[in-house]
Order: structure tokens, then sequence, then C-alpha cells
């Protein structure tokens, strides 16, 4: 009975400490490259708040919250346009209370577009991070000519284009193919036909596909190592791509970059609020902000971060962006509920495809 | 009457850990799933009672076709491993001294303790276009241009079977180290061919051993992900990519889940039939 007595007590303080472990400390999900362990430590000196980062994607985040319905973490990293279809139907966010915020270190238009795309019946469940454009890496000695997402199905390159097989494709070949899939988001059963071709496009063309690459390492390795000449891809990813080697650089496609913006979002269980807007107001400080894009490229909301830039990141974004090129960025709106498995489907399908 | 109370306690505090962790860990969570796999959301997204998970299944030919697709590998796999180590394992246990052949089976276990991962990116590294394979080639002048290796079902397949033939290797050297030489030297000396001892005596024996190993390794291969998912290729499907699909991409958990317990059943069915068509008893497989 005793040693019973003592592993009970031992389970509670276990189970204890697990519950008590959510004050002082903030718990972050959020993609690599957000969260650098300078600025983490910077923030713990500060606050005396400890940060417990983990790595994830908008997929895991998703799924991960779902199980546990909005818990297990303080503050989350999804892209904008993944945050209202879940929120409708899961409930797994806070609303953002703004005026926690501080919205003047922020851009302007972001704070709009975040509010816009992520807002449910006047309530907003995201702030800006990131944000950042998917469009196209190309190895410029040996395709000199690519420029656009139909690119990716020239037979030119048979067997040196590779891209990703997730939904950005899916959108990037339709603006490929003339088409404005954003402009169907209103209309499931015209989504559904533009999908379908655009299936039918990747079909036919997956003979000149080298491979899909899977993440931002893979979609690096292969271009440099020069199996591929032509690749959707990250900006950042072919920024740093471009120091190695210069034959090599992202590029805006004729049809347009997709953009994203990756923002904060407070799960529903959060433990500490207080925190969650702590760090975001600390690393949105133009100094702070401009270390994470020094770092990793990724370009910050943060509105005075550009005083910060280094060299490298003012010249990798004026080669890569015109004007031009902005003003033609598609960005990403809510994606509406029902649509994830339309676009799933039809990837299984060309994934299945001989 | 006070020795059996006593005994029965402590039995009973024992035995209490283990069926903790069976009934929380792993009882409940399957029949949430199974919960989950029958139900959908309506219209009004209440959750309904569903046979439509399971229906879609074979409706859809994407997916029963990717499990036929999976299920075959599994089982060529299975046979291959089978060939590759059945070789190894007689040598360890009958042709060689066992002080080396400890030493040599406890080097065939090397791959299992980097990890699953780390043993698949090291297959990378190998059969990629400009990896370790294409380049001797290319050095040694057999060929001009790379063969295209990685990103394919061969390499995927490499994969597999690297991973899981550790797993047929032991059980069939067990059942091989029982085994008296005994008999092998009375066939020879009656005049048995080489090939008459292997096929009448020596395959016979050990077939509780290839069973048990076979079902390991079928069942490793059906349900592995990262294999398939980083050495396959543009149009290697894997019935667990599938379900991984559902549950992150799609967010349909009822789909997923019944798609988790469709590939139990049918690769239980599977077995079951193998079992059945070469004669041999589950009882007798453990043994």
């Amino acid at each position: 009975m005793k040693r019973l007595a003592i592993s009970s007590v031992a389970i509670a303080t276990l189970l204890a400490g697990s519950l008590y472990a959510g004050n002082g400390t903030l718990r972050l999900i959020t993609w690599k490259g957000y969260a650098p362990k300078a600025l983490v430590k910077k923030f713990e000196k500060e606050t005396g708040i400890k940060v417990k980062v983990t790595y994830s994607n908008n997929e895991e985040m998703i799924a991960k919250l779902r199980a546990t319905r909005g818990g297990g973490f303080d503050l989350a990293q999804p892209s904008v346009d993944r945050i209202s279809f879940v929120q409708k139907k899961f409930h797994i966010y806070h609303a953002i209370d703004y005026s926690k915020v501080n919205t003047d270190q922020i851009t302007a238009a972001m704070v709009k577009a975040s509010k816009k795309i992520s807002g449910i019946d006047g309530k907003v469940y995201s702030v800006p991070f990131i944000y950042g454009t998917t469009g196209m890496i190309v190895n410029k000695k040996l395709a000199p000519e690519a420029n656009d997402w139909s690119d990716l199905w020239n037979p030119k390159y048979a067997g040196k284009i590779s891209y990703r097989l997730k939904r950005p494709i899916l959108i990037g070949a339709a603006f490929g193919m003339g088409y404005n899939p954003f402009a169907l988001y209103s209309d499931k059963a015209a989504y559904k036909k533009l999908i379908d071709k655009v299936t039918k496009k990747l079909i036919e063309s997956k003979k000149y596909v080298k491979t899909y690459w899977t993440s931002g390492d893979t979609q690096k390795a292969v271009v440099k190592s020069g199996d591929v000449w032509v690749e959707s891809g990250w900006d950042a990813i072919g920024w740093q791509v471009h120091d190695q080697n210069p034959n090599i650089d992202f590029i805006c496609p004729k049809s347009g970059a997709l953009g994203w913006i990756d923002t904060f979002a407070i799960p529903a269980k959060s433990k500490n609020i207080e925190a969650a807007y702590k760090w975001i107001n600390f690393i949105l400080q133009p100094k702070n902000a401009a270390y994470v894009t020094n770092q990793s490229s990724y370009m910050t909301v943060s509105k005075d971060a550009p005083k910060y830039f280094n060299d490298k990141i003012k010249t990798d974004f004026k080669r890569s962006y015109s004007q031009k090129d902005i003003d033609n960025i598609k960005w990403y709106d809510a994606l509406p509920s029902g649509f994830a498995a339309i676009e799933a489907k039809a990837l299984d399908k060309i994934k299945a495809a001989q | 009457m006070e020795n059996k109370k006593g005994f029965n306690i402590t039995f009973y505090l024992l035995i209490l850990p283990v069926l903790l962790w069976l009934i929380v860990l792993i009882v409940l969570p399957h029949l949430d799933l199974l919960i989950s796999s029958f139900q959908a959301d309506s219209d009004s997204g209440a959750k309904i009672f569903t046979l439509e998970n399971y229906t879609a299944f074979f409706k859809s030919k994407i997916y029963w076709l990717t499990f036929v697709n999976t299920a075959a590998y599994a089982i060529g796999i299975t046979i291959l491993a089978f060939i590759v180590t059945f070789p190894v394992a007689f040598y360890l246990t009958k042709v060689i001294s066992k002080k080396y052949a400890s030493f040599l089976a406890l080097l065939l276990l090397i791959p299992l303790w980097v990890g699953e991962l780390v043993t698949v990116y090291g297959w990378m590294i190998l059969l990629g276009d400009h990896g370790v394979i294409n380049e001797f080639l290319l050095y040694i002048g057999l060929i001009d241009k790379p063969i295209n290796m990685l990103y394919t079902n061969f390499s995927m397949s490499i994969g597999l079977l690297y991973i899981s033939m550790l797993f047929m290797v032991v059980p069939v050297m067990s059942t091989l180290e029982s085994l008296d030489d005994s008999l092998i030297e009375a066939a020879s000396d009656l005049g048995a061919t080489k090939w008459t001892i292997f096929t009448r005596i020596i395959i016979p024996y050990s077939m509780p051993g290839i069973t048990s190993g076979g079902i390991i390794v079928f069942m490793l291969v059906i349900g592995d992900y990262v294999a398939p998912d980083i050495l396959g290729g543009k149009s290697s499907l894997w019935f667990t990519e599938q379900i991984y699909n559902e549950f992150l991409s799609t967010f349909n958990w009822g789909e997923g889940a019944a798609f988790g317990f469709l590939l139990l059943m049918i690769s239980s069915s599977i077995i079951w039939l193998a079992l059945k068509l070469t004669g041999q008893k589950l009882e007798r497989v453990g043994s």
C-alpha cells in the first residue's frame, strides 16, 4: 500500500507539474527561422518568460491544435488563408484583442489584409508576421527563357522540372493557364471544374517532371545539384541558393507570384495569453524583426525594419521584384471550407497517374 | 488462505500498470478512432453516423488501386527479404563457428541503432544522380551519364528491404539453430542432392521462422511511411501516405480513421490467407 501511495503522489506531482508549466513559459509552435535563438534569449532576459519552440508547418499545426482542441501551445503561426475555415469548423483559436497589439510598428496594409482574410463575424484571428511569395527558382544559365508558371510543363525543359505537389502548384498552374482561381472562391462547382483542368494538364506533363520536391531543403538540393533547371519555389530559398550559385535565382512568374502571409494566432486553450502578446509585440520591434529577416531572408511586416536590413536582403529583393511584379502578386484569400478536399483529391490523382 | 490473498493483491498491483497502459494508450484511442471512422459531418455541421468513409475506399479507384499497389510491393519485398537473408542466416548458424557468428549477427543489427530516417537518408546519398554509386560507375567508365535511381519505385523498394530484412534474419536464425546437423549429414549419406536437402529438410524445418519473419516484414513494410515518402518517386503511392493526407491535408479524420482500419483488416486477411495457402498454423509460428 505504501508503494502505491508513493506512486500516486508521484503521478499527482507529475500531472500538477505539467499543468503548472503553463505559467512563466510560452509554448510557441512555428516555422523554422521564425524564432531565432538569439531573439528567444533576448526575450527571456527581458521578460523572464521561458520560450519553448516547436517547429512545424501549416498542416501539422492545424492537426495538432485540432487534436487537442486548441491546447498544448500558447501561440501558433499558421498562414493567414488557413485560419478562417479551420476556426469556423473546429474553434481552435482565440480572437485577437488588437488593443494589446502594437499595430504602430506593423505595415498598415498587412494588418488590413490579415483582418480581412482571417476575420469571421467581426472578430479577427490573426496578427501578420512574415510575408513572401511562391514563384519560380530558375537556373538562368541552362534555362534563360523560363519566366512563367507555364514553363513547368514546357517540353524544352523535359526531365529538368520540379515542383511540390501541394496546393500552390494547382493555383500557380491555373494562373499559368490564364485563369484566376481566387475569383472562383465563391463558386465551388466552377472551382472544381478549373481544378479538373489543371489536374489534366499536370498529368499530361508529368513525364517532364524530374521529381516532386517536398521541403525547403529538397527544393534547394535538386536545383543546386543541376538535376533541375526550373522549379516552383520560395523567394527566400531562391536567394539562399543564389548566394552559392549566382546562375540560380528566384523570379516572379509573368502571370503573378503567389503571396502568402504567415501570422500569429492564439490557440483556444492557450495558458499564457499575456506572454503571447508580449512575444508578438517583441518580435515585431523593428530591430528584432529585421534580425529575423536578415537571418532567414523572409520578409517581415514590421514597418521600420527595412532600416536595419543588411545590403544582401536589399539587393536580393530588388533583383527579384520590380514594382510591376509586386503589383502583380496574387495574395491568397481565405480558403473556403470544402475546397481543401477538392484540391487533395486532385493532388492524389496527379500523384497516382503514371 | 491468507497467503493466497497476498498473492492476489501483488498480482493485481503488478498487472495494473500493464492494464492501464493498454487501456489508456492503446484501447481507448483505437475506440475513439473506430467511432470517428463511422462519423461524418452533416451539412449543418453535426456528427452523423455513416458508412460513407468505408464505401469511399471502394468507390474511388485511386484508393483501392493504391492499396493493391502497396500490398503487391509489400508481398514482393517480403519474398525478396527471404531470398536475400536466408543464405545469411544459414551461413551464420551452420557454416561458421559460433564465436564469429554472434559478432557478425551483432554487425547486422547496426542499421537498427541509427534509426530508420538516417538509413533512408543514407540511401539518398548512395542512389542520387550525383550520388556515390553513380559517381563510381561514371568514374570507372561503365556508364556515361547517371542512371536515374533515386525517387523511383526501385529506390523505395531498396529502402524498405533494407529497413525490414533484419526482422527476417532473426527468427530464421533461431529456427535454424535448433536444426540438428546430423539430419543434413544423414540425408547426404543417403545420397540426397544439395537441392533435395534444401527443399525437403532445411526449408520445412525452418518454416515457422520463415513464416513469423514473413509476417513481421510484411506488416512493417505495408505500414511504413518514411521510406515511401522520402525515397519514393513521383508516381509511387503508398497507402499510409493516403492516410496521412486524409488527416493532415483534407482534415477528413473520419475517412483517415476508416482507411486505418481497412489497412489493419485487409493486411490481416492477407496474412491469414497466406497462412491457409501454405498450410501453416499461427500457433506454431510463435514457437
